[in-house]
């Protein structure tokens, strides 16, 4: 079940790229859409008008307040940086016109922007997010996938495909990992150098993507590796096992 | 003269255990050098409102037999991200002397402080009847300690981490419970509502399963539904519930869930609910009647018409937590429905968005007010309010004792007529003879401090934000405010004049805090040196403050009694006058 547009989920998605660069330019542009998603994106729309509010309050308010301001802005602009050079990449960027205002803590925050980000998504209220770390054998950085945001195999196979595009040798497109999710063509393609998507699960142990369904491997799935072929061989048999054992 | 000398001492610390408050207990100390000494060695329980104004030797030279310590670190605005990491409040110092000095102690509870596991080892070995371990908003430990806690306090009753920032290690964060052992049973209290990752399910179970006396459980959001329906089953005798995640809505789990529901017959207070499924609403509708307590501030997912059902079935509520999607009708719904109700608290669903999301109003408030004759706290998150409102809610209710109204977009003033808030805020303090905290906003000028000042005698903890004119309004709150003990104050402009003319009023507080004001670090210097019995900590980050003309505001300010002198755990950004005059950079 889908809510909203297959872009519109992407650009969602996106927001969770690591990218260099100042808070607040980072989808500024999707307007209301931008509004209803997760708490960066609340901040950054904030962030986008709370300056034009400000500007108003500056005419409307009182001279002394008005050289009260001044001051505030300049220890906001301070704090701004501060926040820009902050190294704990766990908080979420202060917002750039005031720190710590409206007074609510940040596990409340934090609590309302997983939900809301949550029930946007489908209508049964699906829940937390599943966020597991994407590697790929030679690429120089791994990605970070939410699971839920994908009903099937297929769907996520393009997403991974996508990101990965620039970076793999060979067949791993996403025409080459849809292949993958055949077990018909899965033997053939484990004796090749060809890429193999791998996956840890609850147990610690590493499946082959594909076995279990859709649902099941987003419940149990911890982090996805997609590992060189020669490598991926040995998983094969105990892959099979663990199939014929659940089956 | 007499009556040293006719009591023996023992007669008199029998009389003396009568007396639990600190201030009944303060002032018998004073009668006479008999009963001091006598007070003292019976004195078992300790709060110390700020961990630096007194140090742990003097502490322990005073008071040789306390068995309850109570400590708190930083200020109220660590909570808005407003002090810097690093800032300070450790406890360890604290852990360590009462180690060797109090070996009989039994309960810890501490805000706002950093507690290491190192810490939390040294507590579970120093003290054979540890019963209480109370860690809110606290941080810098992570499941490794409470593992030694788990392990070692045998006679362990109450383990609450309230809003603590807990590391979870090598995802085994689960396993600490495992390390209670077989035979522990005392546990009366469990709230792990703030980790976040899961803990293991078996240790869980087979622990709420041998503690028979296990009265309140706070579970944290990990524990699905379908588990907590067999620990509710292991114990029905449950006050306090705390649930997790709820999102799956499935009849299995809900028919499993209503049985186990049933058989909670004490249950009085519910809080979690995060993510719930509204279809699961039903299943607490049996226990509504007994509720005293509800948390709904998590409940992202409950929007208006299901909080109504919910709330209208509680008719003996005395405290609700909720989101602003309550709106004002449920807030009429609430006033209807529950006649006593004491404290109220609304948060924002969006706080950081500009245009309002719900329907919630002054209204909302002002119904509440109208119809619960017992609320006397409160605070409310709204995007508008009048003169008219705040008006109508101190004539409704002059028995409160607790106001905290947080208008969202600063400087917001009257809708209905665009005046500041000055009356309204004014009526508050004047109706409400009994108001002992209050936290401003909207568009106030110097007035409301004269208003405050002027009316607001048993005032003891006031927050302002964006607001007045002038020095005038500081001026106006400390002169005037006789209770006073915290007062917070950010993006203000109050500057030297009035800080300085009141030096005296800072000694008889805990504590001030400033940041965003137009306070001069010439002035701090000058505050620092007049007054010894003061600690003025300028918190800068742009660096010695001796590097900028003394004139130039400085960013943060905390300033606070103390009688242990300068501490020494400074970090590099806090500056007092000592360091800068050793820096030579004065």
């Amino acid at each position: 079940m889908e809510v909203g547009s297959n872009k519109e989920k992407k650009m969602g998605f996106e927001e969770t790229e690591l990218r260099l660069g100042l808070p607040g330019n980072i989808g500024g542009c999707e307007g209301e859409v931008a509004r209803k998603r997760g708490f960066s994106q609340t901040q950054t729309q904030a962030d986008t008008t709370t300056t034009h509010v400000d500007l108003k309050l500056n005419l409307s308010s009182k001279e002394p307040t008005a050289a009260g301001m001044n001051l505030n802005e300049k220890a906001n602009t301070l704090q701004k940086e501060k926040n820009l050079l902050a190294t704990d990449p766990a908080k979420p960027p202060a917002k750039a016109q005031v720190v710590g205002w409206p007074p609510v803590r940040s596990f409340r925050k934090n609590i309302l922007a997983v939900q809301k980000g949550s029930s946007e998504e489908s209508e049964k209220a699906s829940g937390n997010a599943a966020f597991v770390k994407v590697s790929v054998d030679g690429a120089p950085y791994l990605r970070k996938v939410d699971l839920k945001m994908y009903q099937s195999y297929q769907k996520l196979s393009d997403a991974v495909g996508k990101m990965f595009s620039s970076f793999t040798i060979g067949n791993c497109g996403s025409q080459g990992m849809k292949d993958f999710m055949n077990e018909s063509k899965l033997m053939d393609l484990l004796n090749s150098s060809d890429y193999v998507p791998t996956y840890e699960d609850k147990d610690g142990d590493w499946m082959l993507v594909g076995d279990v369904p859709w649902e099941m491997f987003v419940d149990s799935c911890k982090r996805v590796r997609i590992m060189k072929g020669t490598e991926a061989i040995g998983l094969a048999p105990r892959a099979m096992e663990k199939c014929k054992n659940r089956c | 003269m007499m009556m040293g000398s006719s009591f023996p001492e023992e007669v008199l610390e029998h009389v003396f255990s009568f007396i639990e408050r600190d201030k009944d207990r303060n002032a018998i100390s004073t009668v006479c050098q008999s009963w001091y000494e006598i007070e003292r060695w019976s004195r078992r329980r300790v709060f110390v409102g700020n961990c630096y104004a007194v140090s742990p030797l003097i502490l322990i030279k005073r008071f040789p037999d306390v068995r309850c310590l109570e400590l708190k670190g930083k200020p109220h605005f660590a909570d808005f991200n407003l002090v810097p990491e690093g800032w300070g409040a450790y406890v360890s110092p604290w852990i360590a002397a009462a180690s060797t000095a109090y070996p009989w102690l039994e309960e810890i509870r501490l805000k706002r402080m950093v507690i290491s596991d190192d810490s939390l080892e040294l507590i579970s070995k120093s003290f054979k009847n540890f019963k209480v371990l109370v860690l809110s908003s606290c941080e810098g430990f992570s499941t490794e300690g409470l593992a030694a806690i788990a392990a070692n306090c045998r006679n362990l009753r109450e383990l609450d981490l309230r809003e603590s920032e807990v590391e979870d290690l090598n995802q085994s964060s689960g396993h600490w419970l495992s390390h209670f052992p077989d035979n522990y049973t005392s546990l009366v209290s469990l709230n792990i509502a703030c980790l976040n990752s899961e803990v293991s399910f078996t240790a869980l179970e087979r622990l709420v399963g041998r503690c028979p006396n296990l009265r309140t459980l706070r579970l944290n959001r990990a524990v699905p539904l379908d588990r907590l329906a067999i620990l509710l089953r292991r114990a029905p005798q449950l006050v306090e519930l705390g649930t997790g995640e709820a999102s799956d809505l499935r009849p299995d789990v809900f028919s499993n869930l209503s049985g186990a529901f049933s058989g909670c017959k004490e249950l009085k207070s519910l809080s979690g609910f995060w993510d719930v499924a509204p279809g699961y609403l039903p299943v607490v509708y049996p226990i509504c009647p007994r509720l005293t307590s509800l948390n709904l501030s998590y409940a992202a997912t409950i929007q208006s018409s299901d909080l109504i059902k919910l709330v209208s079935q509680c008719h003996n509520l005395q405290k609700l937590w909720v989101l602003d999607y309550i709106e004002d009708l449920g807030l009429e719904a609430l006033s209807a429905s529950c006649k006593d109700l004491r404290e109220l608290r609304v948060f924002p669903s969006e706080p950081f968005g500009v245009e309002p999301n719900v329907l919630l109003t002054e209204q909302g408030l002002v119904s509440v007010s109208e119809g619960c004759p017992k609320l006397h706290s409160v605070l409310y998150f709204c995007r508008q309010m009048s003169n008219d409102a705040l008006r109508t809610i101190a004539r409704n209710r002059p028995n409160m004792t607790r106001f905290r109204l947080c208008i969202i977009e600063p400087r917001t003033p009257d809708y209905l007529n665009h005046q500041s808030l000055d009356v309204g805020f004014g009526a508050i303090v004047e109706h409400c003879k009994d108001l002992r905290r209050l936290s401003l906003s909207g568009l106030l000028t110097d007035r409301v401090f004269e208003y405050i000042g002027t009316y607001g005698k048993k005032l003891e903890m006031l927050s302002v934000a964006f607001a007045g004119d002038s020095d005038l309004g500081l001026h106006h709150v400390l002169s005037g405010c006789e209770n006073l003990r915290k007062l917070e104050i950010r993006d203000c402009p109050f500057g030297d004049k009035a800080l300085l003319a009141n030096a005296a009023k800072l000694e008889t507080m805990r504590s001030l805090w400033m940041s965003s004001c137009s306070v001069s670090f010439g002035a701090c210097k000058l505050l620092g040196q007049k007054m010894p019995r003061l600690n003025v900590e300028v918190i800068d980050e742009r660096g010695p403050p001796g590097s900028r003309p003394e004139s130039c505001p400085v960013e943060k300010l905390y300033i606070y009694r103390t009688i242990s002198g300068q501490r020494f755990d400074m970090p590099g950004f806090v500056w007092t006058k000592d360091e800068n005059s050793a820096l030579g950079l004065s």
